[in-house]
């Protein structure tokens, strides 16, 4: 194939306009097998915009996104879940009315059309695994209990399990830590680097202590375009990024 | 920790089937000894709405998609009933003194010389119980198709539903030559040789719908106790979360949807079976409208509470209406402000709130966690 990639993740001329606006403006950039890439950028920059087009929440307005050399933007959100990419929102995500087990149930991935839904069978392997995820994101103690009443640090982990259960090659947080607790963040800074084994991640988030920590490359944005990439040490002596972001 | 699986949840007693054992008890023993078959035709006549109600407590409750044109399928499943029953008392003979014997009264009246082609089939009786659920849900289908696949949802849905309502009343009132128009269809009498209108006829009826009734309720009950009832509950918290784990949300919604008028349609053929007759006066806004009500006042996420809502607002607009035939609107739209305001979760929300506590500390029963019950958020559960 003539413009085929071995990325995990290809997004190439990306843009996206609301009523002339360009939130998203001819972006590429690449994601690494095993490579956890962060997406920084002042407010309005457009990031949570570049998740929301990979996921298929927004349509493209032109350009391209590969995974595994598929093309997403023509596909439906379910299809792109099973394709392998998984997403987490910026506010907890999740099932408020169900407990801790059931909201990672749901995410179980089987039993996804209606009929394989009703026939669905909680048996061994569905509480094994339920079981292993909750003791990753620290909630064992809380399968029963309903969702609305965990902590917002806890919500947070909650939904990153539903993500992992989904065994997803390519995890999407947008905001992992925000308004955590310093105790909070760093038990995610270590969930996150052990979920990273045998799968990317892309993330967005502010908090420069955290994203020093655990990124492999860091993309900074700028009214929808990149204002620069690399390693964070790279990035972090960059002028024109002192200049839009950092120096505040 | 031991957990109970799906496939065991029949095999035991647990508070939803107790509950229904109780209901299925004041329904099958309690109301035929104690009341009159006047009264119990009418409760009978009360109970056909509940099929509605428990499709709206599924539809609107669990998946939070309000439907107000209930009444549709609850009319369509009504008059495929009424059509074959109608079409038995048209024989040639009974209808000898018609220009053309043999077809509908109201179809002579209207100069129709011959059968309508689409109540040719409805002679036969499999047909007619098979069109009973087929049509209201293959309506739902195309319905919620077009609707939920373009992902039309809240306000906007409750509103198409509506108009759907009224249209398919100008419709049934304006084609009164094929419908039986702003009457409806009249004068039914038998079923298979089996006169209807007899108060032992009556009595049958009343069981068989009894029963029918308690057999939807268990079904229901399977249907939320499935992962599909969690999925349902999950797209009414967080739609698009439900999206992002790889499911494909309409087509939960439609079939949901299409349960629902599955539900209500069979509510509607035993309603024309035991009253004796189908007018659009059960199809437009209002009637859609009304059970909703029934719904809302029972409690929108209980099952039973729903049964019992229906049973409460129907015996207190009898009772208003035989006393004070004006006052009932008001009656029912003040109900309805009280129930949004003051208790949102109906008489199942109260019940759940006030007296089921009490009822569980004295006996001394062991707690829900302690039972190993199945985990079921409280208020998704049947009463």
């Amino acid at each position: 194939m003539a413009n085929s990639t071995d990325y995990l993740l290809a997004v190439e001329g990306l843009t996206v306009s609301f009523d002339g606006f360009k939130a998203v403006n001819d972006l590429s950039f690449y994601v690494d097998s095993n490579e956890i890439h962060v997406i920084i950028g002042p407010n309005g920059a457009g990031k949570t915009t570049v998740l929301d087009l990979i996921c298929g929440r927004t349509r493209a307005s032109g350009g391209s996104i590969k995974f595994r050399n598929k093309e997403l933007t023509a596909m439906k959100e379910h299809q792109i879940v099973k394709a392998g990419v998984g997403r987490k929102f910026q506010n907890p995500s999740i099932y408020d009315d169900l407990t801790v087990f059931e909201n990672l149930e749901i995410s179980y991935p089987r039993g996804r059309t209606v009929f394989g839904a009703l026939a669905f069978k909680r048996d061994a392997a569905v509480r094994e695994r339920v079981a292993e995820i909750a003791e990753m994101i620290f909630l064992a103690d809380h399968l029963d209990q309903r969702a609305e009443y965990l902590s917002h640090g806890q919500k947070q982990w909650l939904e990153i399990g539903m993500l992992l259960i989904q065994d997803p090659e390519l995890l999407m947080l947008d905001e992992p830590v925000a308004g955590m607790s310093v105790n909070e963040r760093k038990k995610t800074a270590e969930l996150l680097n052990k979920i990273i084994q045998n799968r990317s991640v892309l993330v967005i988030e502010h908090d420069m202590k955290f994203v020093e920590d655990i990124a492999h490359r860091v993309t900074v944005l700028h009214q929808g375009k990149i204002l620069s990439e690399g390693s964070m040490e790279r990035v972090k002596n960059d002028p024109k990024v002192v200049e839009v972001y950092l120096g505040h | 920790m031991t957990r109970t699986p799906n496939s065991r949840f029949f095999g035991r007693l647990d508070g939803d089937i107790a509950g229904i054992l109780l209901l299925a008890a004041l329904l099958i023993v309690v109301l035929p000894l104690g009341l009159d078959i006047f009264r119990l035709n009418m409760v009978g006549k009360y109970l056909t709405y509940a099929f509605v109600a428990l499709g709206l407590v599924l539809c609107w409750g669990s998946a939070g998609i309000l439907s107000l044109g209930q009444g549709i399928f609850f009319g369509i499943g009504g008059y495929c009933m009424a059509m074959f029953l109608k079409l038995e008392a048209s024989s040639p003979e009974a209808t000898k003194i018609q220009s053309t014997p043999g077809i509908p009264d109201f179809m002579d009246w209207n100069q129709l010389k011959a059968l309508p082609w689409f109540w040719e089939p409805f002679h036969s009786l499999t047909f007619a119980t098979i069109a009973v659920v087929a049509v209201p849900a293959l309506l739902a289908f195309i319905v919620g198709l077009a609707m939920f696949k373009r992902r039309v949802g809240g306000v906007y849905f409750a509103i198409i539903t509506q108009a759907f309502a009224a249209i398919l009343t100008i419709l049934i009132v304006g084609q009164q030559g094929y419908t039986g128009g702003i009457n409806g269809i009249t004068d039914l009498r038998t079923l298979k040789g089996w006169d209807i209108r007899t108060d032992e006829a009556k009595l049958v009826l009343y069981f068989v719908n009894a029963a029918l009734l308690i057999g939807c309720i268990l079904l229901c009950l399977y249907v939320r106790r499935s992962k599909l009832g969690r999925i349902l509950v999950a797209l009414r918290d967080k739609e698009d979360r439900v999206r992002f784990s790889g499911y494909d949300v309409a087509n939960f919604k439609i079939f949901v949807f299409c349960f629902a008028a599955a539900l209500s349609a069979v509510g509607g053929a035993m309603f024309t079976l035991q009253v004796g007759f189908m007018s659009p006066s059960f199809v437009g806004i209002v009637p859609s409208i009304e059970m909703v009500i029934y719904c809302a006042v029972g409690g929108r996420l209980s099952l039973l509470g729903a049964v019992y809502g229906t049973l409460l607002v129907n015996w207190a607009k009898t009772m208003l209406s035989e006393s004070f035939p004006e006052l009932w609107l008001f009656a029912m739209g003040a109900l309805f402000i009280g129930v949004v305001m003051v208790f949102p979760n109906g008489l199942a929300g109260l019940y759940q709130q006030f007296i089921a506590p009490r009822l569980r500390r004295p006996a001394g029963r062991r707690t829900d966690e302690a039972a190993g019950a199945p985990i079921i958020p409280p208020h998704t559960a049947a009463d």
